[in-house]
């Protein structure tokens, strides 16, 4: 039995097709849910995939996180539904206080779109659930506010509830502990700078975002039984 | 007596005088305003267009050629591409981050007018000199600009190129290309038919920004710091998010069949968009001046009328379709407002209020069809016998040539790596090679055709300083080579002339020469031309820079199974030069520049032989036969194997290279393959059989760059001057750990 995958479309979203073709090529179906409704209908597992939602104005996330449809999201997180933030998405989850911590510019100052190297930290995550601890995984990062960063406190935290998913090989943007992606402590919602949907294709450089897009369709699945 | 208002406008006194025979009156100001921006170089190509005639521009497959805003070609399964390249060198010299962004979202505007998804762009970028501070603030900020507009209105940067050289010191010249796919039955023209059709205008509100851009910043050259900050108004500022939602909002009014033509607003506004669309349907319009949103009070007519503010569409639909219009514009958050109605008759009356005042009324056509036209004198340099003569081959040997090759490379991952270039999963070989391979697939459906498109953009203003004419017919001939080291075949080609001052005789000869160029070896190659731009008076201070034609080549790969070889080769390769052995022809070269000799003759491209080693350089990737292949051009075989040795960080040993010009000479139709021990036979096969000459020039392997009896140096050397040029120069773009 396959997922049905909800991909939120925000004005100024443009990974939203990359995402619903990744998830056809991981056997799961997608359809589209645009900000403004107030319910994500019968879907399986939420996608809020990359972009510029509402142009990143005043900060990333930072306007979308009102939307209507993210309401719905987060009552869908609160019943323990798979909701993956990938980017922008990431961005907005934590704006929306469905993560902790939040992104700042890329210690570079540049936006940066290149090549990465993800090791897996955790298997316990809808987004992780198919992989080994230690793997490594290349998918590409995308990104100018990709600077993970929390007190310490909350760092400590991350760490002692093994919340985070991904850490970079050679962190590219300043990101404190290396982090790649988080989860919360239900572990159903996942936030990520990295975009697995770009590593679908020998073609496109990468297949390693395959297992990350279908442990979500089984935990999708599975959460749905 | 003060300056008479048309020459304040840019408008000569012939100019002037000819407005009022076509109008059989004097023009009031706002008339006058209309058409010195409609008859600017910018929008008219008034001193190139008698040139540009010469150019090929049919072909079976071409579906739209120049004139339109992009051109089209039928690339198969029912799917159609629309290419544009344009230039926006001047504003980006007076506001580099402000003036690369809008050239990216015009052209983007451009191809989604014609109905097409925006699925790539290109930046060909030439700047100063690294050790001039200005020009490295241009370049940071270009580079940022089209990253920021590029990146946030959601289209992927796929490739370009990037130079540095004294001769754009003062005047950069940022080209920008878009690249869009629509379903061929959607194509739509720039049309206004049906009298009684509503003119809608969609997205942003109408400012101040960028009046008179087109005559006072794009045709003229710059003077000094000073005039030049004076001049900033006149770049306009760009909303990529703005521009994003108009994108979607456009996309799907055209899916759903609503509108009858669409335009965009560029160079000259809405006096361009409301007369081209008029006069290309035969109609006439009536344009409501008071009905346009603006950003500001107390806007004059002439002022709305000749804006250049950003991310506007001028559509138009049937009265009956109105409601829905708006009604998806607002769920997009775009802007939709009536302006104007579809007239019978031929003119374009700018009204205040339908019902009200009539402040201009003039035949649409005369705006553009009527423009004058400028065979401007053209002389070549008086010098030109003797610097033809005068070869770079009487240069002495250089002491240390690994010092003279490591001094020419220059790796750009630190421009690339700033611009998304992976959106859309289509992205199979990206920016840094020698040409970009993108999946084909069908625009509506998504569904993979299993082929690929292919671009190549490329230029040497090193080549058309010797020889205008024979380095523009090099720059098409080494495109089409790039395309073949992707695997692809060439179906079109776009270009941007980039020139100096047309009122300069040496520059209109540079420019004639150039066409002719263009045009004998676009003949040669079965290549039409399907659109271009021309950007004059690129000059600073009294200096016109060296002739810069720009191409972009549009290739097609038929089938697309695997990722193209790249340059990065594997231990244990055997390295092969494809083409003429002895080649050693230095002018034009960058070894020759660098010594600061800039004359001779250039090595000229025999067709035939070009086209046997391009159809046998497609063969051999296409059939899988090589592991790495690289054109050898800019550098010469020195640049071209270190290059390769530096992507895949692994050494060579090369030999049979007799001396400094046969390693730096960029003589063209050559190529160096990477092959594997065991598929040497079948490459050696494959040459002998296609008549082109194979010379096996060395090994893959270890860590040093070994020329032999030229260079011995490890290979990082090399490595550390390629790749820390641009990030010392520019700044860290990434922080490690």
């Amino acid at each position: 039995m396959t997922a049905t995958v909800g991909v939120v479309q925000f004005p100024g979203t443009n990974c939203e097709h990359d995402v619903v073709e990744a998830v056809g090529a991981v056997g799961g179906s997608a359809t589209l849910l645009w900000h403004g409704d107030g319910s994500i209908g019968d879907v399986d597992a939420v996608v809020v995939p990359g972009g510029f939602a509402h142009g990143d104005y005043l900060r990333p996330g930072a306007i979308a996180r009102f939307s209507p449809i993210m309401a719905a999201v987060a009552d869908f997180a609160e019943r323990g539904g798979p909701v993956v933030g990938i980017c922008n998405g990431f961005q907005v989850l934590t704006e929306a206080g469905l993560l902790p911590g939040a992104l700042q510019k890329n210690a570079g100052l540049k936006f940066i779109c290149d090549e990465s190297q993800l090791r897996v930290a955790s298997n316990d995550s809808v987004l992780t659930g198919g992989t080994e601890v230690g793997d490594l995984l290349s998918v590409p990062i995308n990104h100018f506010e990709g600077n993970f960063t929390c007190d310490a406190e909350t760092e400590q935290r991350l760490v002692d509830n093994d919340q985070i998913v991904l850490t970079y090989v050679n962190n590219p943007n300043g990101s404190v502990a290396d982090i790649a992606g988080i989860c919360n402590e239900g572990r159903n919602v996942v936030g990520l700078m990295p975009h697995p949907e770009r590593a679908v294709s020998a073609l496109l450089g990468s297949e390693d975002g395959l297992v990350l897009l279908g442990s979500m369709i089984d935990a999708a699945a599975g959460a749905r039984v | 007596m003060s300056e008479p208002i048309h020459r304040a406008l840019g408008l000569t006194d012939e100019e002037a005088e000819s407005i009022a025979s076509l109008l059989d009156r004097e023009p009031n100001h706002l008339e006058l305003a209309m058409y010195s921006v409609m008859w600017s170089e910018h929008c008219s190509y008034k001193s190139s267009r008698i040139h540009l005639k010469r150019l090929p521009t049919e072909a079976p497959w071409v579906l739209v050629g120049p004139g339109e805003n992009a051109g089209v070609v039928d690339v198969g399964d029912g799917i159609a591409a629309a290419i544009r390249i344009e230039s926006h060198n001047h504003p980006s010299a007076i506001e580099p981050y402000q003036g690369a962004a809008t050239g990216v979202g015009g052209i983007l505007r451009d191809i989604f007018t014609m109905g097409a998804r925006p699925i790539a762009i290109m930046d060909p970028l030439r700047f100063g000199p690294l050790d001039d501070a200005r020009s490295r603030w241009v370049a940071e900020g270009v580079v940022s600009g089209i990253s920021g507009y590029g990146n946030s209105v959601g289209v992927p940067t796929v490739g370009g190129e990037t130079v540095f050289d004294k001769t754009y010191q003062g005047n950069p010249l940022v080209n920008v290309l878009c690249l869009g796919t629509l379903p061929t039955d959607r194509l739509v023209l720039g049309v206004a038919s049906g009298v009684g059709n509503l003119a809608v205008l969609l997205g942003s509100r109408t400012g101040r920004e960028g009046i008179g851009g087109v005559s006072v910043l794009a045709s003229a050259g710059f003077s000094d710091d000073e005039t030049d900050s004076a001049k900033r108004p006149s770049v306009q500022v760009g909303d990529p998010y703005e521009e994003k939602r108009l994108i979607e909002a456009c996309l799907t009014l055209l899916d759903e069949k609503l509108v009858v033509g669409i335009q965009d607003l560029g160079g000259a506004g809405l006096t361009c968009a409301a007369s081209e669309t008029a006069s290309r349907g035969g109609v006439g319009m009536d344009f409501d001046v008071s009905a346009v949103p603006r950003r500001e009070e107390g806007m004059e007519p002439f002022e709305v009328m000749t804006s250049e503010s950003q991310e506007r569409m001028l559509a138009i639909v049937e009265p009956g379709d109105l409601d829905r219009v708006i009604e998806l514009c607002e769920r997009w958050e775009v802007l939709a407002t009536v302006v104007g109605r579809v007239t019978e008759g031929g003119d374009l009356r700018i009204v205040d209020g339908f019902d009200g005042e009539e402040l201009a009324c003039v035949p649409a056509s005369t705006l553009h069809e009527d423009a004058p036209l400028y065979d401007r004198p053209r002389a070549e340099p008086d010098d030109r016998a003797a610097a033809l003569a005068a070869s770079p081959s009487a240069l002495p040997a250089p002491d240390d040539i690994g010092a003279d090759l490591a001094a020419m490379l220059l790796d750009t991952h630190w421009v690339w790596s700033q611009y998304d270039h992976q959106l859309f999963l289509n992205t199979v070989s990206g920016p840094g090679g020698d040409a970009t391979v993108l999946r084909l697939k069908h625009p509506t459906t998504g569904a993979d055709t299993g082929r690929g498109l292919a671009l190549s953009t490329d230029g040497n203003h090193r080549w058309c300083a010797v020889d205008p004419r024979a380095g523009t017919a090099a720059t098409v001939a080494e495109s089409i080579l790039n395309l073949a080291c992707v695997g692809a075949r060439p179906l079109a080609l776009v270009n941007c002339l980039n020139f100096g001052n047309p009122e300069h005789p040496e520059v209109m000869w540079q420019l004639s020469e150039a066409i002719d160029g263009m045009a004998e070896a676009c003949e040669a190659f079965g290549l039409p031309v399907v659109g271009g731009n021309v950007s004059l008076y690129n000059e600073s201070l009294g200096s016109n820079i060296d002739p810069t034609p720009i191409v972009g080549v549009l290739g097609l790969v038929d089938e697309l199974k695997v990722v193209p070889p790249g340059l990065a080769w594997s231990e244990g390769d055997r390295l092969v030069l494809l083409g003429d052995p002895a080649a050693s022809e230095l002018a034009g070269s960058q070894w020759a520049f660098d010594k600061g000799h800039r004359t001779g003759s250039l090595a000229p491209v025999d067709y035939e032989a070009h086209r046997a080693v391009v159809d046998l350089v497609r063969k051999l990737v296409s059939g899988g036969l090589l592991s790495a292949v690289h054109d050898v051009s800019g550098g010469g075989l020195g640049a071209c194997v270190a290059e390769m040795a530096i992507a895949s960080s692994i050494g060579c040993t090369v030999a049979r290279v007799a001396g400094h010009a046969e390693l730096f000479s960029e003589a063209p139709s050559r190529v160096v393959a990477a092959v594997s021990a065991d598929l040497l036979g079948p490459v050696e096969a494959a040459a002998t059989a296609a008549g082109v000459p194979l010379t096996r020039i060395g090994l893959a392997s270890g860590e040093k760059f070994a020329v032999k009896g030229l260079i011995e140096m490890p290979l990082g050397e090399l490595v550390d001057a390629s790749v820390n040029r641009l990030p010392e120069a520019l700044g860290r773009g990434t922080t490690q750990g």
